[in-house]
């Protein structure tokens, strides 16, 4: 529809309000409450802009742009004098409290508060009388408050309790006292409490281990990253200053992940300054274990000329290293690894996703689907964003429906909220072991893994009756068979998630079932099939075979070269396993980013760059291949992305030397031509020589300051800037100067907007797409196709809860599960420790109570011992162990072994 | 001709004014307060850093020539881990003192900085801080910021009301 923007006609979409139409157009308006994932609610006043009744109406009245809706041949006036003044003075009220203190606000310079003042002109205090102030309160080691500096918008509560589901933050106290905080002192208690950061418009909620190593937003060298530390593969924007990461900041993508970060992702970034990082080859059982290049080249000459080489490859390495290190050994001895168990469901996944019948949903779609099935999944834990995700669709879903019975737009946030009351969208939660998302499931079950793929096949035999013999299920199976199965019916879309944490292929299968049952016509169901680490999907793409079979290749003497890629085999499998296999190798190469387990036994340790200072191409488990850019430079030291390092041995091996520079974009050209699973790889991002009128994408701000003091302490001559070959990003702040390419994105920055609020000139409306279309690129195509091949045939047999033989199943930490992210000392905090978790009832049967020792073995390998931690609400027969943190040993997921107490 | 011996006779004339010139380096200079010269970081009135690490100044630099990095102490008071000024490039355009929200940074009457080496141009912070006020006797921010950063509590600020009682209602 059109309207008149201070005379000019702009066509705009309906449904919007008039704020989100003006910023879609690209005009600047002040806001301050308004966010285009959570809508208006009107509280600040701070976009009034006039409207008109006709073209001759010239006196107009002021109304709150956020809170109208657009209409066809509307008339409205930002420029107008009334409406101008009236933004003006509505600054002025707000900044008669806000205290004198931005050279010392870590928001400063990206503050939406500072923008929004010299967008409105106001610039002279009249305001004669004191300054309120408020005392601050220790919200934990993610979070700093500084209360002072609030504005009343309340979108930090809107945003925590109403979009995120935390309940310890509120607003306290009346009038002009408000106040923002908790109840009492504490740590924020959701783990997507890092957003705040970013949705307080001011300095409230600042990042607190930013704080560390403050550098304000010019002053960072930025790159467009993808998130290292679950599947889901949230876009980032990693920044750099002093050879440093300084932080994390959220890159917008409309099919990932929005405008929020989980706290994992957001902090999670520490291990990359960590002392912990293998900066220098190393080459051990020499004199003098540091090496130049040189030397190590000729060290690695015999090595890599060896006949027999094994690649074993990493799910959390980028595809070009994994491809690289395939290209070196040949892919006959290329390997996976991960255990033969997590491969095989990983495959189970890629085949259900590939077979056609179903859709890969992305996370924006998982965020609008009318009902969501979540099966043998721990979403919460192991794909926090994609929890947050399917708490959108339940919530906003009541809203949408109850918005359609009365003319309510669906971004009149708080008109909609007081509709729906507790109304709630679809939710089922099969899982094994209870999570917060549980409160807002209409149906909540916690079953061993068996018993959940029973109850998921008992609802697609309901789903499609008379495949399956219903007298297979118990009627308590059935009945909530038939409650779920009927809501998936009513369902337009539906979204059914699962994963492998609960290491059962059948309860991928049973989601698979259901899903496909659903994909009728009229009907467009999803799925989402969580993995454990950032490139599992990729690494699983390649179809290699799994770690288990790189032991049988090796015969005992048989003068076997490892080349272990970014892997901590200990981590993935059992230690008794990885020695046996170390054990045969002659020499062990190894090329990783942090000491570990593994690093200690390798005889060639190379440092390899983390996706801080390498390119790289990770595919979530969606099956969305996304770029990462390096972001730190690393002239000056031996870090080298891993297919730099592999590309080096290769061309040892194969004894040619001829000066040819290798590019991240050939490595993945060859990888489309020699797998065709991999096809559209290549137009994930251009290749290296991509240039806009010549001109190259600079990653600083053009404020960047410094560059002839950084170094000068070192030499008072400035070094040529660093220069990347690998990509179409300069390490400079000259360049194209413009809205880049959706894939190249840096930073977010318009004239007068500085803070992160300018992603709206980005984007092609508030909360759409970014300009260009979002980046990535789905390489799981859909493909149409009738009858479904089921997995009826395959419906287990009951759980069997036995004395002696206990199921054990990983328990995951929303923050402290993460190889990499451990390291960070906030997040370290925050993890729980190491615990053997049983239900009440197993407790009973074993004679143990909380804090007593477990003994774990399974079939000769002994685990250790654990305390015992009881937990309501977990299975019985079941014993959970704290998986996925820093410095946790593999163990056979999902296999019975045998506990005894140690006394 | 006639040019000529008016010229000389003109030159011959200046014997007898009084010279412009000085016997630099045995007399100095004078130079006016404003006079912008060395670049110097000040201190408060109560002996404290006035940098508080916020870089406009580094930002403000046309030539770049600043860099520092801002860090805390256990108060969260703010100041400079490291602060760096290239003085072979800096063009002494006093921008970095305006930008200056602390009265930190400032531009002194002295211009007396030639080397031999151009690496001996690079000053860090030990260079460049000096124990006085400089030009701007008096101030300290932390006594007007709303934070509290060690130097007062909160409300005890300059122009500031006592910390909210988020338990009254009263008006």
């Amino acid at each position: 529809m059109v309207i008149h923007i201070d005379n000019k006609e702009y066509n705009i979409k309906s449904g919007k309000n008039l704020l989100e139409a003006c910023l879609s157009v690209g005009l600047d308006l002040p806001y301050f409450c308004w966010h285009p994932a959570m809508g208006s609610v009107g509280a600040c006043r701070q976009c009034a802009v006039k409207v008109y009744k006709d073209e001759n109406d010239t006196k107009g009245r002021l109304v709150m742009s956020c809170m109208e809706g657009v209409k066809d041949g509307l008339y409205l006036s930002i420029e107008d004098k009334t409406a101008k003044e009236f933004r003006e003075q509505v600054i002025e009220w707000l900044m008669t409290n806000h205290p004198h203190d931005c050279p010392v606000c870590d928001e400063g310079g990206a503050c939406h508060l500072q923008d929004m003042t010299v967008m409105t002109g106001h610039d002279y205090r009249r305001f004669k009388y004191k300054k309120r102030t408020y005392t601050n309160q220790y919200l934990g080691p993610l979070i700093h408050h500084e209360m002072n500096r609030c504005i009343q918008c309340y979108r930090c509560v809107r945003y925590y309790r109403d979009y995120a589901g935390g309940d310890d933050l509120n607003v306290f106290a009346a009038h002009n006292h408000v106040y923002f905080g908790r109840e009492k002192d504490g740590v924020l208690q959701s783990p997507f409490s890092g957003n705040l950061s970013e949705v307080c418009p001011t300095g409230v909620f600042t990042d607190k281990t930013l704080k560390e190593h403050y550098t304000r937003k010019w002053d960072l060298t930025m790159s467009p990253s993808v998130c290292n530390h679950c599947s889901v593969g949230c876009n980032t924007i990693a920044a750099e200053r002093y050879g440093e990461l300084r932080c994390i900041l959220n890159r917008y993508n409309g099919d990932v992940n929005g405008y929020f970060l989980c706290d994992r992702g957001r902090f999670g970034y520490e291990f990359v300054n960590s002392e912990n990082r293998i900066k220098r080859v190393i080459i051990r059982n020499r004199a003098g274990e540091a090496s130049t290049e040189e030397e190590l080249m000729q060290h690695l000459q015999p090595l890599v000329s060896m006949s027999k080489i094994i690649g074993i490859g990493s799910p959390r390495a980028s595809l070009e290293s994994n491809f690289a290190l395939m290209q070196l050994v040949g892919k006959q001895n290329f390997y996976q690894g991960i255990s033969e168990d997590e491969a095989h469901l990983n495959r189970v996944c890629i085949d259900v996703l590939q077979s056609g019948s179903v859709h890969s949903a992305s996370l924006k779609e998982i965020e609008q689907a009318d009902a969501v099935l979540v099966v043998g999944e721990d979403i919460w834990n192991t794909a926090p964003m994609m929890a947050l995700a399917v708490r959108q669709a339940v919530v906003k879903t009541a809203g949408a429906e109850a918005s359609q019975h009365v003319q309510i737009p669906v971004w009149l946030d708080s008109a909609i909220k007081e509709l729906a009351q507790e109304d709630k969208g679809f939710l089922a939660v099969l899982n094994v072991s209870a999570s917060p998302l549980d409160e807002l499931a209409t149906h909540a079950w916690h079953a061993t893994p068996d018993d959940l793929s029973r109850a998921a096949f008992a609802i697609a035999a309901y789903l499609q009756p008379g495949k399956l013999q219903a007298d297979n299920f118990s009627e308590e199976l059935t009945n909530q068979a038939k409650a779920i199965g009927e809501a998936l019916k009513q369902a337009k879309n539906p979204v059914i998630i699962t994963g492998v944490s609960s290491y059962n292929d059948n309860v991928i299968k049973a989601a698979f079932d259901i899903a496909a049952s659903l994909n009728t016509a009229g009907r467009k169901t999803g799925m989402a099939c969580v993995m454990t680490e950032c490139n599992s999907m990729g690494l699983a793409l390649m179809d290699a075979p799994a770690f288990n079979h790189a032991m049988d290749s090796v015969r005992p003497n048989g003068h076997a070269t490892a080349v272990i890629l970014e892997n901590d085999l200990y981590r993935h499998l059992t230690p008794n396993l990885v020695d046996n296999f170390l054990n045969k190798c002659d020499h062990i190469i190894v090329l990783d980013s942090l000491h570990n387990s593994t690093t200690e036994k390798a005889s060639v340790l190379l440092p390899a760059a983390t996706f801080a200072e390498g390119d790289g191409t990770l595919v979530n488990n969606e099956g969305r291949a996304q770029r990462f850019f390096q972001v730190i430079p690393n002239a000056d030291t031996q870090v080298k992305e891993s297919w730099q390092w592999l590309w080096k041995m290769q061309m040892l091996r194969s004894q040619k030397v001829n000066g040819h520079v290798l590019h991240p974009d050939e490595l993945l050209q060859k990888m489309e031509t020699d797998m065709p699973q991999f096809k559209g790889i290549t137009s994930v991002s251009p290749g290296h020589d991509y240039t806009i009128h010549g001109e190259r994408i600079p990653r600083e701000p053009h404020r960047y300051s410094g560059r002839t003091a950084i170094q000068a302490n070192k030499n008072v001559s400035e070094p040529k800037p660093f220069y990347d070959g690998d990509s179409p990003l300069s390490f400079t702040m000259e360049g194209f100067k413009g809205v880049p390419p959706s894939w190249a994105v840096p930073f977010f920055w318009a004239p007068g907007w500085n803070s992160v609020q300018s992603v709206a000139k980005y984007q092609d409306e508030p909360n759409g797409s970014l300009k260009g279309g979002n980046p990535g690129v789905r390489l799981l195509q859909d493909k149409k196709k009738e009858n479904a091949d089921l997995f009826f045939k395959d419906v287990p047999e009951q759980f069997v809860i036995t004395k002696d033989k206990w199921l054990l199943l990983p328990k995951f930490h929303v923050l402290g599960s993460g190889e990499l992210s451990g390291y960070t000392k906030a997040l370290e905090v925050l993890s729980p420790e190491l615990f053997a978790i049983i239900s009440p009832k197993s407790a009973e049967a074993l004679n143990v109570k909380e804090g007593d020792m477990l003994q774990l073995t399974d079939a000769g390998i002994a685990y250790g011992s654990l305390p015992v931690k009881v937990l309501d609400n977990m299975c019985d027969g079941v014993v959970f162990v704290n998986a996925g943190s820093r410095g946790t040993v593999g163990m056979n997921w999902g296999t019975r072994i045998n506990l005894a107490k140690v006394n | 001709m006639f040019s000529h011996i008016r010229t000389i006779w003109l030159t011959f004339l200046h014997l007898f004014r009084k010279k412009v010139t000085i016997e630099y380096p045995e007399e100095k200079v004078k130079l006016h307060p404003r006079w912008r010269g060395r670049i110097v970081l000040t201190k408060d009135p109560d002996g404290g850093e006035r940098c508080v690490g916020c870089y406009l100044c580094a930002v403000a630099c046309p030539v770049d020539c600043i860099a520092l990095q801002a860090t805390e102490d256990e108060n969260g008071r703010r100041y400079p881990e490291f602060f760096r000024i290239n003085f072979s490039r800096c063009i002494f355009c006093g921008y970095c003192e305006d930008a200056c929200p602390t009265y930190a940074i400032q531009l002194i009457p002295d211009f007396e900085m030639a080397e031999y080496n151009r690496q001996n141009l690079v000053f860090e912070k030990p260079d460049l801080l000096i124990d006085s006020q400089g030009k701007y006797p008096g101030y300290n921010f932390y006594k007007v910021a709303g934070m509290d950063a060690g130097v007062k509590q909160k409300g005890e600020g300059e122009n500031e009301e006592a910390p909210v009682d988020i338990h009254s209602l009263m008006p």
